[in-house]
């Protein structure tokens, strides 16, 4: 099952080192990682994407938390939550496709980024079952590139980092 | 000398390796160890003035072990110091040791200096990135204001809650630099808590599982022995009139002359503890962490029990086996506040059972060949301490042998290398708890593969004067894998005998003393005289190279499944 991790961690350098060492040491699997900075610039947040059954995330989370710059953990699973990903994509595009493709992009939510007579490149935000969606629809077209943020996600009770501690 | 306190209330300003210094003082530290090299040298400048006794090994792995063993022996923190480059990187065994013994050590490494940090410099090696795995914490100091701040998180980080290594990188540039000592606060760090304290409602069901149960058996690790926690379990142990097994870390955490004790349990521990373990209603497990070399196949692992897990460290409770009544905790204010709510029970049925067991099933081996069996030596070395020693081991069948047939009643009296099974360990561990315990005898019972790997260290013991003794095992053979290889390999024994040198004409190459015993008769005056001497002195007792350690759990079979329990009923 998949499992959303938050973690809030010190903004050192060598935090991100040791959280995704951890994980290979420990064979635990990251589906997806995203790092950024919170409104305090002493934290960032890590969210991770990781798959396994209960008793493994418990354990990831359990060694996530013992690492001294690791302030806190929050699984989502059963929460609710918004988990957004954000995609670039370039998709092959001459003229003549150029509507029925603008057409998809509408349905998608996407927003075209720059546009060539060959290409068009868009960004799209959402889950990720729609991102996925997005890139099966442009596969007959011929999707050139890929760039994903990977899943960030936040609880609904909308909190700040702050207030999370 | 320096004022190695700062009282003042304000923030002075001294060059960095007088800062450490002034740290390591403040710290309490009165001994440590460590080698010299380019990077360190303006700290070893500051050194020599210092009211601190330093010893210097012969190799950094020596020193990492002699820090290890001195923490081991008095419950502080050990102290090493390493120069950069491949200083650092001899420290990588000791500091994967302490890791997995939960033992607290604060390295101090020399790091080239930070303008140079990533070009490749001489001596250069990224020490933080490759300790990281293997250090409770570690960190590189590339801001003078980081310094003080640094090493007192350090000492902190590595003595606290579940204790571990801390590294700290040290730039040379950082050892010259002017840097700050603030007053010294309470430490607080966002992401470092720990909860000593159990959870009232859990120590209630532990407590009510307890006055329950009719076959309990109390499994403690070195968790208890860190913790200081050998008092509160025997108060516990005998007010509820509980059976208690050790792992090889928990050795000397209970009294194995008490006839509660079930004495190891494990691969190569006692039937009655294993055989306790799978019949018993209830496991309380203190300080352990169900190892692999402890619970044998953990399908079939304690199959009727319901399992309280007693843990500083969260994340070992549900990690190896699924915990019905987990407390995470202390245990020394766990394992008190049990004992005051438990009730006593007679649980005469089940004392019955082990006494049975125990009788049936003791460590036994045959004594009635001519040849020196290992497992007399050890025997003979307990009549003649009355168990008055510290002894410490390196990695292998002398190893278990040492926790077979020795017994332990107090804490820290066996230090050993259990988690990582560091082979190697043996000698330099005895210089750190001799500079420990100066008044102390120290025996290192060692093998002779396990020696070999470190035994330059025995010019360190010789310089330093301390009078060490190492009962050398010698069977010509890296012992337990020739025996796994007879057992399961067909004795096809692949380069696992040794030609050894003549140890005792090398003891005394290094000014200790040295002796051969070859015969069965000459054991007992070769140890009395050892006792006795007060040089280091090595004996080299040529025992029966294949003796075989029993009783044995094949790995991946149930902790009952024990071979080797009959081979001597015949005799």
């Amino acid at each position: 099952m998949k499992h959303i991790l938050s973690a809030l961690v010190l903004n050192k350098p060598g935090v991100l080192a040791h959280v995704a060492g951890m994980f290979a040491a420990r064979a635990f699997n990251i589906d997806s990682l995203a790092v950024g900075r919170t409104d305090d610039p002493t934290i960032s947040r890590m969210t991770i994407v990781v798959v396994g059954n209960d008793r493994t995330v418990e354990q990831v989370r359990k060694q996530l938390i013992k690492i001294v710059e690791v302030v806190k953990v929050q699984d989502f699973v059963g929460q609710d939550m918004v988990a957004r990903d954000l995609m670039l994509i370039s998709v092959a595009c001459s003229a003549e496709k150029r509507p029925e493709i603008l057409a998809l992009i509408e349905m998608f939510n996407g927003k075209v980024v720059d546009i060539g007579p060959k290409f068009v490149m868009v960004e799209v935000a959402g889950p990720e079952n729609k991102i996925e969606a997005f890139i099966d629809s442009c596969r007959p077209y011929g999707v050139k590139n890929v760039v994903r943020t990977g899943t960030v996600a936040m609880s609904r009770y909308n909190r700040t980092a702050k207030s999370e501690e | 000398m320096s004022t190695n306190e700062n009282n003042t209330g304000e923030t002075i300003y001294k060059p960095g390796s007088e800062v450490i210094v002034d740290m390591l003082l403040e710290q309490g530290v009165e001994a440590m160890f460590g080698y010299l090299g380019g990077v360190v040298l303006p700290l070893f400048d500051k050194i020599y003035d210092a009211p601190i006794k330093f010893v210097i090994p012969r190799h950094e792995q020596g020193g990492i072990h002699m820090a290890d063993a001195y923490a081991r022996a008095t419950g502080k923190c050990g102290v090493v110091i390493a120069t950069s480059g491949p200083g650092a990187t001899n420290l990588i065994t000791g500091l994967a040791n302490a890791m997995m013994d939960s033992i607290p050590i604060v390295a101090l490494t020399g790091q080239v200096r930070t303008s140079l940090i990533g070009n490749d410099a001489f001596q250069e090696a990224d020490t933080t990135g490759i300790t990281r795995p293997i250090t409770k914490h570690n960190m590189i100091i590339k801001d003078p204001n980081q310094l003080a701040k640094s090493i007192r998180e350090a000492f902190y980080i590595a003595t606290s809650g579940r204790p571990g290594p801390v590294l700290i990188d040290i730039p040379v540039d950082m050892q010259i630099a002017e840097c700050p000592i603030p007053p010294k606060k309470p430490i607080e760090l966002a992401g470092y808590k720990i909860r000593y304290q159990g959870h009232s409602k859990q120590i209630a069901a532990a407590a009510k599982a307890i006055n329950e149960a009719k076959k309990p058996v109390l499994y403690v690790g070195g968790g208890v022995i860190i913790s200081g926690a050998s008092e509160e379990l025997a108060t516990l142990a005998q007010k509820a009139n509980i059976p208690v097994t050790t792992t090889l870390m928990g050795l000397g955490a209970y009294d194995q002359n008490r006839p509660e004790s079930l004495d190891m349990l494990g691969m190569h521990g006692s039937a009655y503890a294993n055989f306790a373990v799978q019949n018993c209603d209830l496991l309380i497990s203190a300080g352990a962490r169900f190892d692999d070399r402890v619970t044998g196949n953990l399908e079939t692992f304690a199959p009727n029990a319901t399992i309280v897990h007693i843990d500083l460290d969260p994340a070992n409770i549900g990690k190896n086996i699924h915990t019905h009544i987990p407390v995470v905790g202390d245990a020394k204010k766990v394992l008190a506040a049990l004992a005051d709510v438990v009730e006593y029970k007679p649980r005469k049925e089940w004392f019955e059972t082990i006494a049975s067991w125990k009788a049936k099933h003791p460590f036994q081996y045959d004594n009635n060949s001519d040849m020196i069996k290992p497992q007399y030596v050890i025997e003979e070395l307990y009549r003649q301490t009355q168990g008055d020693a510290i002894i410490t081991t390196g990695v292998g069948q002398h190893q278990m042998w040492a926790a077979q047939f020795y017994k332990y009643s107090k804490p820290r009296e066996f230090i050993t290398s259990g988690g990582l099974g560091t082979m190697g360990f043996g000698l330099p561990a005895a210089i750190g708890a001799q500079v420990a315990c100066p008044d102390k005898t120290v025996v290192n019972i060692d093998g002779d593969s396990s020696f070999n790997m470190t035994l330059t260290e025995l010019s360190t013991a010789v310089m330093y004067k301390l009078p060490i003794k190492v009962v050398l095992i010698n069977n010509g053979f890296m012992g337990m894998v020739r025996q796994w290889q007879e057992l399961f390999y067909h004795k096809r024994y692949s380069q696992s005998s040794l030609i050894n040198p003549d140890f005792a004409n090398l003891a005394r190459a290094f000014g200790c003393v040295g002796m051969t015993v070859d015969k069965k008769d000459d054991v007992a005056g070769a140890l009395e005289k050892m006792l006795a001497e007060t040089q280091p002195c090595v004996v080299d007792f040529r025992v029966d190279p294949e003796e075989n350690v029993w009783p044995m759990v094949p790995a991946g079979k149930s902790l009952h499944e024990m071979d080797g329990l009959d081979i001597f009923e015949m005799a």
